[in-house]
Parts: structure tokens; sequence; C-alpha cells
């Protein structure tokens, strides 16, 4: 029996849920699984480093210096004697939230002025939607610079100006998905209860586009941990006494023909993790079935 | 068209405009002046120097007398480079900056390009999983670790080409070009691949194949035309993108381009000089956005009608 006709047989005896059967696919994808096996690891691993990390944090060691991998430093240390396993579980710590935290500030952003537009439609949808276009064609690379440049290097900033940068796809991608839904029957019927504008798009249509919402959240999280890293790189971002994976590779580049673990260990550990998310993003998109979710 | 070209310059204009004056109030924002340096400066002296820039006279003075002399093409001069100006230092990153670009377009699209075509004529072989293996790579590796990487390899280890210069010896060119191109060299080849396996499942292809025109006709005449169509409008946007990417590019490789001389007046709080370029920068990227735009439209006369309705 295939697990097709497998599936077919447990929607009959049981019903089965639009999650389970994605869940169902995504389990197939190899890389989207693994993807997502690694992504956890990560995570727990970020949760639990100040008890797990094998070195405090500020532990130096001038006396020894650099050194390669080691049994007492599995990934070597610094130019200051610092186990470099502890920098970048700490590091992780900060490029990780970084993307999640900016995803949300760029998702809430993105769905509601996407909703709206697509919602209210008319005058206002083309306004608004005239705007995100305007938007789209500045360099906004420069102006998270600037801001940092004119504002001070703080995280909190950092955060806002990503997040505000990259809502711009959501929003279309959302207008899109509510003009469709806007013409669903599930819609005139809530309406014909007279339920109010506000709730049935809070209450009926945001949940039913959940799929697309998802797939592009995950899509986003590495495009922003990029630029997280693009900046920190250039010191425009995470500040020390903080780190982050961009600023390890940027101390790295810096050493690296004398101490290259000092740039390869910090580069596969953010490396590993946009694969991870990429192949989960796709994996998903897959699953959920949606369409034109990455421009 | 016409009417289509003039609108959209119209609505370039203002967008140019609302740069200009937020960048400027934006760097009058920032905390600490441009002559607040770690010695202490006599205060005739900071006076006399604020004077010499008008940085004595109002706000909104110095705000219009600034967009006049921007009408006239003059960025001011440089607060940290004197007797300098910005259009001098532009005019000497600019060309620069323009050839490292161009180097990296080149790469991308005839790697990108020919990957991606091998890779759709051999769908779900290893001649269509090694590209794409290749392009996750370059989208996922960034170019400020790529560059490091490849100057460790091919430059300290393997000695083929110099870690750092532009045009100075022969070859210090190359790593410079291949790592601000690699993230563009992988997403047009999994565009083309894309465009590709949609243009050769069309009945025109099978027609061509019918007549029994040898393989390499049927593709370089009848396919490569609409399967490459997608790769027009990505161009526009990848300009933006290799200006930012050249900023670390640039630092990386110490090429004296705009982008490195953008980021050290960002270090250095040189506020005429950041105003300048970023005003140089955007109003270039709009004008390639709106050129991507018309090219598109001249192309594809659906989307001329967008203009005026969203749906």
């Amino acid at each position: 029996m295939t697990e097709q006709e497998d599936l077919e047989i447990n929607d009959i005896a049981s019903g089965s849920s639009l999650s389970k059967d994605a869940w169902i696919r995504l389990r197939k994808n190899r890389p989207a699984l693994g993807g997502l096996i690694i992504l956890t690891a990560f995570f727990a691993i970020a949760l639990f480093t100040p008890w797990i990390a094998p070195y405090g944090y500020e532990v130096q060691d001038l006396n020894l210096g650099a050194t390669g991998p080691s049994q007492d430093h599995w990934l070597g240390t610094d130019i200051f004697g610092r186990d470099l396993l502890t920098q970048i579980m700490y590091g992780g710590r900060i490029s990780l939230s970084v993307g999640f935290l900016a995803t949300i500030v760029a998702l809430f952003i993105g769905v509601t002025w996407g909703s709206i537009a697509g919602f209210v439609g008319g005058r206002i949808d083309s306004v608004m939607m005239r705007l995100v276009d305007i938007l789209y064609a500045l360099p906004f690379m420069i102006f998270i610079i600037l801001l940092m440049v004119v504002f001070g290097r703080n995280m909190l900033l950092l955060f806002l100006a990503i997040g505000a940068v990259e809502w711009l796809t959501m929003a279309r991608i959302m207008r899109g998905q509510v003009q469709n839904l806007r013409q669903q029957e599930f819609v005139e019927a809530a309406v014909a209860i007279g339920l109010s504008r506000s709730v049935i798009l809070v209450r009926h249509i945001i949940p039913n586009a959940i799929g697309p919402i998802i797939v592009y959240t995950t899509l986003t999280i590495p495009s922003v941990m990029l630029l997280e890293a693009f900046l920190s790189f250039l010191g425009l971002g995470i500040q020390p006494p903080e780190t982050s994976w961009g600023l390890l590779i940027a101390y790295g580049a810096e050493t690296m023909e004398e101490y290259p673990w000092l740039l390869l260990f910090p580069g596969f550990f953010l490396a590993v993790t946009l694969f991870s998310l990429n192949f989960l993003g796709d994996g998903l998109r897959d699953a959920l079935d949606v369409r034109g979710a990455k421009d | 068209m016409i009417r289509f070209v003039v609108v959209r310059i119209f609505q370039a204009l203002p967008v140019i405009l609302a740069v200009i004056t937020a960048t400027f109030f934006l760097i009058r924002m920032a905390p600490g002046g441009p002559f607040d340096s770690e010695k202490a400066v006599m205060p005739e002296v900071k006076a006399a120097l604020e004077a010499q820039y008008k940085l004595d006279r109002p706000i909104l003075d110095q705000y219009f007398s600034y967009l006049a002399d921007l009408g006239e093409g003059d960025f001011g001069p440089s607060f940290k480079y004197p007797g300098r100006s910005v259009n001098e230092l532009i005019a000497a990153g600019m060309p620069v900056t323009a050839e490292l670009g161009f180097y990296a377009l080149i790469f991308a699209v005839i790697v990108g390009g020919l990957s991606g075509v091998i890779a759709s004529l051999h769908p779900n072989t290893w001649r269509d999983h090694l590209p794409m293996t290749f392009a996750m790579i370059g989208i996922c590796v960034p170019s400020f670790l790529l560059g490091p990487s490849l100057m460790l390899l091919f430059g300290v280890h393997l000695d083929w080409f110099p870690v750092s210069g532009w045009g100075d010896i022969p070859g210090d060119k190359v790593l410079p070009s291949i790592t601000l191109g690699a993230a563009y060299a992988a997403y047009v080849s999994r565009l083309s691949r894309a465009g590709m396996l949609e243009v050769l499942s069309q009945d025109y292809i099978r027609t061509a194949r019918a007549k029994g025109l040898s393989e390499w006709r049927v593709i370089t005449q009848h396919a490569l035309r609409g399967g490459l169509m997608p790769l027009v409008a990505f161009l526009g946007p990848a300009f933006a993108g290799l200006l930012s990417g050249s900023f670390v590019v640039e630092t990386i490789f110490q090429v004296p381009g705009l982008g490195r001389f953008y980021v050290q007046a960002a270090f250095n709080r040189d506020y005429t000089m950041i105003l300048g370029t970023t005003i140089f920068l955007s109003t270039l990227i709009v004008i390639f956005n709106l050129m991507s735009d018309v090219l598109a439209a001249w192309m594809n006369p659906r989307l001329r009608s967008e203009l005026f309705n969203y749906d």
C-alpha cells in the first residue's frame, strides 16, 4: 500500500485536517525536515546557552592566545584566548533573536497593511499599495546605515529598522490573499449575520491566509539574519561587548591568514542556519501548496 | 507608451525629493556636530568653520541653499577631507564601483545563465542537481563570508590572485568581481532554469522539433528568447543590490570605490559626504528602476495599463 492510499484511508477513518496533511507532506521532504531538525537544535542551544556553554562569556586567557581546535576548546580560541564555541553560542543567541524579532515586526506591519488594503479596496487600496511600490524602489540598505549612524548603534533600533524594511513583500502577498478570500462564501455568510468588518478580517480572513504567512515568514528570517550580519560585519550592527555571527566573521576575516578557523567556524554556523531556513521555507511552500510566496 | 514613461518620471521626481529632504533632516538630527573631534577646537575657529559651511544659518535656510546647490549639480564640500568636494570624491569612486559591478554582472549572467540553461535541458539529473546545489550555496553564503574564503584559498594558499587592490597588479580584479557576482549568478541560474523549463514545454517548441530542426537550433533560435525573459525584469532590482553589495566587497578587498567611501564616511561622520552619496546613489537606483519598468512595459504591453488601475 502506498503512503498516498494510506493517507486517503486515514482521511475516511478519522478525518484529516489541513495542517495534518501539510505535516505529512513536509515529513517526506528530506531537506526541509533536516532544516527543521537543525533549527530546532540551534534554538534549544541558544535558549540554554548560559547553562551549557563550556566557558563563561567573559572568560579569557591572554597567555593562551589563539589556538586551533583541541580537546579543551573544540573549536579553538581567539587571540584573547576566549573559547570560540562559547562565542559562537552567545553570538547565535543574538543573531537568531534579531532574525526572529525583526521578522515579527515585519510580519505585523506587513499583515496589517496588506490585509487592510486588500479588504477595504478601492482608492485607499490604490494609495496604500502605490506607497509600497514607491518604498520598494528605495535603496534601504543605505537608509539603515544612515539610521545607525544618526541614532547610534543600538539593538532596538536595529530590530525596528530591519523590520521596517522587510514588511513590503509581506504586505503585497497579504493583499492578494485577502482579495481572494473576500469573495468567498464564508465571508458573505459572516457579512450576512451582521459581523463588523474588523471582526470579519481578524477572525475569518486572516486565519485563512495563515499558510502564505507561515511560508513567507520562514523565508524572511534568513534575509533578516543576512542583513544583520552584513551590518555587523561593516561595524554598524551589533556592537561589542555583545557579539553576533556577523561580528565574529568580521573578526575572523581580520586574522584569517594566521587563524583561519576563527573565520570558518562562525561562517559555517551562519551558512548552515541560512540553508536550513531556506530549505524549510521551500518545503513548507510545497507542503502548504502556496504559490508565488517568493519573488 | 510615451504617456507611461512621462507618468513614471513624474512619479519618480517626488520620490527623489523626499529622499533628499529625509536625508538632510536626519543628518541634522545626528548627535554631535562634524567639528566635535577629540581635539578641543577654539570656539572662534569652530565658529569660523561653521560660518564657512553655512552651519550658523537657520536650518530651513540651509535646506533651501542645499537644494539650490543640488540643482546646479553641486554636492558641497567634504567635511573630513578639507579642500575636496563631495563631487570629486563621487567622481573618483563611481567609475571603480561601476567597473566592479559590470564585471560582477557579466560573471553572473554568463555563469548563471549557462548553468541554468544546462540544468533545464537535463531536469532531475546530476547536470540539474549540481548547478542547483551551487546556486543554493551562492544564495546562502553571504559575500562577506565568500570574499575572505576566496582570499584565503586563491590568494593565500594557492597564490593565484592578489588579495587586495584594484588595477595595481594584473588579476586583482578577479576575486572582488566573483565575490560580488556569486549571489547574482545563483539567482540568474535559478531564474533561467525556471524560465527555460516553462518555455520548453510549450507547443511551439514541439512544432520546431517536429519540423526536424536540430536540438541546438530549437534551443538557440526558439527557446532561449522566451526562456530568458524573466532575467530582464531581474536586472533592474539587481542593480540596487549590487551597489549595496559593493559596500562589503570594496571594504574586504580594499577597492577604492564609492561603496568604501560611503562606509568610511559613515564611520567618520562626514555628514556632507554621507548626504551627497546617499542622494547620488538613491537617484541612481530610482533611475534604474524606472528604466527597468519602462523596458518591461515595452516588452509586455499589459503592464502599461497597471499604471492607472492598480488591478
